[in-house]
């Protein structure tokens, strides 16, 4: 019989805020432990929680940029559970009436090539709500130690609907959320500092049945390609069971991303009862027509909605725009530098920024951001190069100079005398004479109607003007010769 | 009052984390069932096309602009805790 696996995914993104999300104590991460508390995030008796409006901003935001309808009312409720990591004993969160409702998550799987976009599919939501992070364990052989920085940072939890079938749409599910959340500003979406966290459910069934299998919850999926190998693994390993002849259970497994295997962490018959009921210390939210647009105008393109115009408007390769689409700074220099170089230029200056200026910020370990090349410096070293005035090869050297002095590129020309072109057009022409007069052969093949044989005329010439001649002019006085030969 | 039949006192006490003794577990069933009991009284009442709230109040939107401000001391923090190491809350070895 064949199989197929169903997962969905609850995928937990921190919101980038300055304060908790229901008291003002600093929300940070890498802080001394227990330095970012206050007695609300302490539970201490008689404090109470107020909501963190930029939270909601934000959340609203992903729910909007993900296409959920926003719920007009919605509330918190407490769900209860006995554990170090929540010291009031229940996390405030989202019961029945969470504020984002549906959308979907656009994704594109591999294509059958690097340099070839893939198949873009838009996968269901379920929700998303809001709710605190909880603090931090650290494990040790007797005992636990906990940290309260993390607890009461805002979390939204994305829900999908069991409707991937592959790691593969997973792993591009996963990148697609990061993506559109750095986008939105929303969160940085750092899996190394716990900013997003994925856990899986998985299931199988045979192909044409509708009713799902039995669920196992994948835990601990704590970076982007444990999430691939993590359900990859358990597909495995449930198909393994199932061809055994045995019978799956419903559990919680714990993804081991060093060792590549998986345990199970408890049996789902002692499933939580969380005893959910509406927060008494938290009212209602209710989001109006103006709130919501307020926050669409702030709203930026979505990735792939960049990455098709940038194809279409600026004929950029597929794999260019896939390296400049994930970094929403990276893809606004190169908009910007491609407009100010002009048509037809844009290749080019996609180019600059996918190889050389991406290669020297990781060699300098610099962000964007403290690059001393703008958008205008590199469309007008492009703009050189086109014109003709500077060569490929002397182009690479004052790039160099330019990402270290900030230079613009003409001053760098002029400073190392790397202009392109000898100054007399007469020394040109003899040139040209004299490297077609040298090459018999190929001045038949170019007479013959072989284009491509001009090419070796150019070599000698070249070699003559020492590297500095204009190929546009070398080209230009060849074929001028050529045609009188 | 009676516990009602469908109250389990060893799960209720589970999830609670609480060891009851048996004695412990007649007086409170009794008691969580008078609980139930008043719940059950008001579950009578006919609420059709009553909307339903989660407040008394029709209050919404109370919030606070997102300021930071300093918290408590770590030592302030930590002065309730029964056993502390590294500057963090020492707890009995839990899963997970």
């Amino acid at each position: 019989m064949n199989y197929e696996a169903v997962i969905g995914l609850e995928v937990h993104v921190q919101i980038k805020t300055h304060s908790k999300v229901f008291t003002r104590v600093v929300a940070g991460y890498g802080h001394e432990p227990n330095t970012l508390t206050d007695p609300v995030v302490l539970a201490l008796p008689g404090t109470l929680p107020v909501m963190n409006k930029a939270a909601l901003d934000a959340i609203i935001k992903a729910g909007l940029l993900l296409g959920c309808e926003i719920a007009p009312v919605c509330k918190w409720d407490r769900k209860q559970y006995f554990y170090p990591d929540s010291p009031k004993n229940y996390q405030i969160s989202q019961y029945d009436q969470p504020i984002c409702i549906g959308g979907s998550v656009e994704i594109e799987l591999p294509g059958a090539a690097r340099n070839i976009m893939g198949e873009h599919r838009k996968i269901p939501l379920t929700r998303i709500h809001l709710e605190e992070d909880v603090g931090k364990l650290n494990h040790h052989v007797a005992d636990s130690l906990v940290d309260y920085n993390r607890a009461g940072t805002p979390l939204m939890e994305i829900v999908s609907e069991p409707a991937m079938h592959t790691a593969e749409e997973a792993y591009a599910y996963l990148t697609s959320i990061r993506h559109t959340m750095i986008y939105g500003g929303i969160s940085d979406c750092d899996m190394e500092k716990g900013q997003l966290r994925c856990d899986a459910n998985i299931s199988i069934r045979p192909v044409g049945e509708t009713k799902l299998g039995t669920k196992v919850e994948l835990k601990n999926l704590n970076s982007i390609s444990y999430v691939r190998d993590g359900i990859a693994h358990e597909i495995k390993r449930q198909l393994a069971v199932v061809a055994a002849g045995g019978k799956l259970i419903q559990e919680t497994r714990d993804y081991d991303g060093q060792t590549g295997t998986s345990q199970s962490l408890r049996s789902k018959e002692m499933a939580h009862d969380y005893r959910y009921f509406p927060d008494p210390d938290l009212m209602p939210v209710q989001v109006d027509a103006a709130w919501k647009e307020k926050l669409r105008a702030e709203c930026p393109e979505l990735p792939f909605d960049k990455q098709r115009r940038f194809l279409r408007d600026y004929q950029v390769p597929y794999t260019i725009t896939s390296v400049l689409i994930p970094e929403r700074e990276l893809s606004d220099f190169f908009e910007a530098s491609a407009k100010l170089a002009g048509p037809g230029r844009a290749q080019a200056v996609g180019n600059w920024i996918a190889n050389d200026l991406l290669r020297e910020l990781s060699a300098a370990k610099l962000p964007l951001a403290a690059a001393k090349i703008t958008p205008a410096s590199l469309a007008e070293l492009v703009g050189l190069i086109e014109a003709g005035t500077l060569l490929n090869a002397a182009a690479k050297e004052v790039f160099a100079a330019m990402f270290v002095t900030g230079e613009a590129p003409a001053a760098v020309v002029a400073r190392l005398g790397l202009a392109a072109a000898p100054s007399d057009a007469g020394e040109l022409e003899a040139w040209c004479r004299d490297s077609i007069a040298a090459n018999p052969k190929a001045l038949a093949e170019f007479k013959a109607g072989k284009d491509s044989a001009i090419n070796a005329f150019k070599g000698p010439v070249m070699k003559a003007g020492k590297g500095k001649a204009n190929p546009k002019l070398v080209d230009e006085t060849l074929r001028r010769l050529l045609a009188g030969a | 009052m009676a516990a009602p039949s469908d109250l389990n006192i060893d799960r209720v006490a589970e999830l609670s984390r609480l060891a009851l003794t048996a004695e412990e577990k007649v007086r409170f069933s009794a008691q969580l069932g008078s609980v139930l009991g008043h719940i059950e009284q008001l579950s009578k009442i006919d609420v059709t096309g009553i909307e339903p709230t989660a407040h008394a109040f029709p209050l919404h939107n109370i919030w606070a602009a997102d300021v930071a401000r300093p918290g408590l001391a770590v030592a302030d923090a930590l002065r309730n805790a029964p056993a502390q190491r590294e500057n963090m809350i020492v707890v009995p070895k839990v899963m997970e």
